[in-house]
């Protein structure tokens, strides 16, 4: 086989004055930043949505059963497109041009994969907080405590402590999905793979380097999780798999 | 805003149908290829054999941590290397006959865990039952497991397949015309984003949702009651 391997390119400098490595560990850094924002707004909104989906309120569960059907049947990347080149032309005009010219993309970006995700883990809250015994929202209700209260204090405590398996491959699915932001022009770590191959044509090298990379942050973030899920295991339990209990 | 305007998918119907039936196309031929391998490796990562489940878990962990499209750009761009490799001749096979190649070998991955929880469900007292009966492993697997791991996890494995159809999106790394890469190439030259990326968004909707719906009502009647 022909193929050139060679390694040192990635001390090369670029074009910009940088070497390639730096484009990767920028990429990297962006990456992450990009995955952790998504995944706060994914987990802010997707608890929400999943609370309101098992209240006794139609309404409430309505939209928040329309919101998981809607996101979860939408490819990501056709969403991205809808948030940066139709919403801002269906708004009011000021608001529209504002979007385009003066929101930073990176927001745009963090929002779609947010609001994508958020709609994977609302249904993850929902399972957990319908596999808790509806004695426990009655307990709450006699201690005189109010709906919401009971979810606050009772029930979503549990739920979360119940999903966090489901949820640690979610903040795992986002690091890759966050690659999809490229296209809408978020310099991640896929957007200077791209790049380098372009430039450079060492293809096996920089696959296997960008493969590392994002093997090493999906194991980061399970360690990390692993790490919260143990802290946080119900006594008397048995959750999480691996036969750990 | 200026108006919706519907002529331009009407006028350009043609072009994003002839997309649509490619990203059908290669949903077919990835959920085939894929549950075949991912099937295999399922066996492989139960067998007793150690290498064997190596090989398995080691594909079925790769693929699962890497993100789809950097595994679609890669396979484009190292596959005709690797064939020029074997045949010793140049072999430019194009993104859109890349991407059967990747998906098939990118799903097999998500298809094998679910095959091997399928395989799993399977009460052992039923290979008991087959080795009793004489029938050897190949014989006990295909006549007794595998059917009951297929019928219990059917629903699972048209959910991932919907999943699939969805990011068959994901091509427009490689430039290839799918569904979406066609409203693209029509919103780049006519620009009219706004009819075009919503149309796709709708039909993709439409399918997905209607698919859902049905695996969800396959599912409640197949159920297996124990």
């Amino acid at each position: 086989m022909d193929y050139h391997w060679n390694w040192m390119f990635f001390f090369q400098e670029t074009d910009d004055g940088l070497k390639y490595y730096d484009w990767i560990l920028s990429g990297l850094g962006w990456t992450t930043v990009v995955s952790l924002a998504s995944l706060a707004v994914a987990l802010l909104l997707g608890s929400a949505l999943g609370v309101m989906r098992t209240t006794p309120n139609r309404w409430l569960v309505g939209i928040g059963d329309a919101y998981v059907d809607l996101f979860r049947n939408v490819p990501l990347i056709v969403q991205l497109f809808m948030w940066f080149f139709v919403v801002p032309e269906l708004v009011p005009e000021k608001l529209g041009l504002w979007m385009k010219q003066d929101l930073p993309y990176v927001v745009i970006a963090v929002v779609g994969l947010g609001l994508y995700t958020a709609a994977r883990i609302a249904e993850q809250v929902k399972a957990g907080i319908n596999s808790l015994s509806r004695g426990q929202r009655a307990a709450g209700l006699a201690l005189g405590f109010t709906e919401w209260q009971t979810y606050r204090h009772v029930r979503l405590p549990m739920a979360y402590r119940i999903v966090l398996p489901a949820l640690t491959s979610e903040a795992m699915n986002i690091f890759k999905n966050s690659a999809v932001t490229y296209a809408v022009g978020i310099l991640e770590l896929y957007f200077q793979y791209k790049q380098i191959i372009e430039k450079t044509s060492q293809v096996l090298e920089i696959t296997i380097v960008v493969t590392l990379a994002y093997f090493a942050l999906a194991f980061v973030m399970n360690r990390l999780l692993a790490s919260i899920e143990r802290r946080t295991r119900v006594p008397g339990l048995i959750v999480g798999g691996k036969g750990s209990n | 805003m200026t108006d919706f305007d519907f002529s331009v998918i009407v006028e350009n119907w043609g072009f994003l149908l002839e997309g649509l039936r490619y990203t059908i196309q290669v949903t077919i031929v990835a959920m085939l290829g894929g549950i075949l391998i991912g099937t295999l490796l399922a066996l492989m990562r139960l067998s007793s054999i150690a290498p064997l489940q190596w090989f398995a878990a080691g594909y079925v962990n790769v693929f699962r941590s890497v993100p789809l499209v950097q595994v679609i750009l890669a396979f484009y761009l190292i596959l005709p290397l690797a064939l020029q490799a074997i045949t010793g001749k140049p072999m430019p096979i194009g993104a859109a006959n890349s991407a059967y190649f990747t998906f098939t070998v990118f799903e097999a991955a998500y298809y094998s865990e679910i095959m091997r929880s399928g395989i799993q469900s399977v009460p052992r007292g039923q290979i008991a039952a087959g080795y009793a009966m004489g029938f050897t492993y190949g014989q006990t697997m295909r006549l007794v497991v595998l059917p009951q791991a297929f019928r219990n996890m059917l629903p699972v494995l048209l959910t991932q397949t919907i999943i699939l159809f969805q990011d068959i999106s994901l091509v427009y790394a490689i430039g290839a015309t799918d569904f979406f890469g066609a409203a693209d190439k029509i919103t780049q030259r006519d620009l009219r984003p706004v009819e075009m990326y919503t149309t796709v968004a709708v039909v993709y909707f439409i399918i997905c949702f209607t698919l859902s719906r049905l695996v969800k009502r396959l599912q409640s009647r197949i159920a297996i009651i124990r």
